[in-house]
């Protein structure tokens, strides 16, 4: 059996630990431990979680290697999806 | 950087046991390369398109009562969502191991791991079921208000996908277990991985949008 080391030696292992120190970030972050303005909070935390997305697709789901029109579509959904979940935040209220 | 890989054989199947080959030539082998089925892909960013708009109609439904979503998600308790959240970023990565284990034939622990992250899953479900107790025993069912019965239907359509994603993972375990992976396993591993991480993806924004937005 090869060792271990060799099996999570991949840009997705350190990706996987950001991910989960972002998400306890937005956790403290949005748990009212942060930032007193809330809504510089949730445009923080909404932000980061399209970021991390952004990441699964490219490293976990391997579309970093993957076709331009495939990985330009998955990339142009984070940011479109973000940018509307945002202003439709701000606008609203 | 040391890897062992795969090496197809004459019928078209690949030996776990190959030499280990340049990192630079397998990069070129990967470049262009869909993962998985097209047909897969076509689901998944149709799902992630109905996602967003679902997104959206939470947040502008959420403009015509915003104390009401406020109070409403300060029942939510966060712990649960942050829970679940690394149950799926960690089950994730182990198929991420799980797929290069079959792919490259780095080492025989594809089942192990395939188990591990079937391991988070049913974690997640347990989380939810005691989440979805938990409101229900404090009278807070979906038709309490506008904010409930968008986290139950979203959490519930959620669900839903990762208890098919669950059975997906129960079908790369059965091709891991294989003693000679086939080009037709590759694709179907990577397809089945791909749907796997788009349920893990979907959460790690419903996770903010429902417990965090104030």
């Amino acid at each position: 059996m090869t060792a271990l080391p060799a099996l999570i030696r991949t840009p997705a292992t350190p990706v996987w630990f950001l991910l989960v120190v972002s998400t306890a970030v937005s956790w403290w972050l949005g748990a009212d431990h942060g930032l007193d303005d809330h809504q510089a909070a949730t445009v923080l935390v909404m932000t980061v979680a399209f970021m991390k997305t952004s990441f699964i697709g490219a490293y976990f789901m391997e579309l970093r290697h993957a076709p331009l029109p495939l990985k330009l579509g998955f990339q142009a959904w984070c940011v479109v999806v973000c940018v509307a979940v945002l202003l439709i935040y701000l606008v609203r209220g | 950087m040391s890897l062992d890989t795969q090496l197809p054989l004459s019928d078209g199947a690949v030996s776990r046991t190959a030499p280990a080959e340049e990192p630079g030539t397998q990069m070129q082998r990967w470049a262009g390369h869909i993962p998985g089925e097209l047909g897969i892909w076509i689901f998944i960013l149709g799902d992630m398109c109905l996602y967003g708009a679902l997104f959206g109609a939470f947040l502008y439904d959420r403009g015509a009562d915003v104390d009401l979503f406020n109070r409403s998600a300060g029942s939510l308790h966060p712990t649960f969502g942050a829970i679940n959240t690394m149950l799926l970023l960690t089950s994730s990565i182990l198929v991420v191991y799980g797929v290069r284990s079959v792919r490259d034939g780095l080492s025989r622990r594809g089942p192990l791991l395939f188990r591990a992250a079937f391991a988070c899953g049913l974690g997640f479900v347990v989380v939810k079921y005691l989440e979805y107790s938990d409101l229900l025993r404090n009278d807070l069912p979906p038709t309490e208000n506008a904010f409930f019965t968008y986290y139950y239907v979203l959490t519930g359509i959620h669900l839903t996908h990762l208890l098919a994603g669950l059975c997906i993972l129960a079908f790369l375990l059965r091709i891991s277990r294989k003693a000679q992976i086939g080009p037709k396993d590759l694709r179907a591993s990577e397809s089945a991985a791909s749907f796997w991480h788009v349920v893990d993806l979907l959460w790690v924004v419903l996770f903010p949008l429902l417990y965090l937005v104030r």
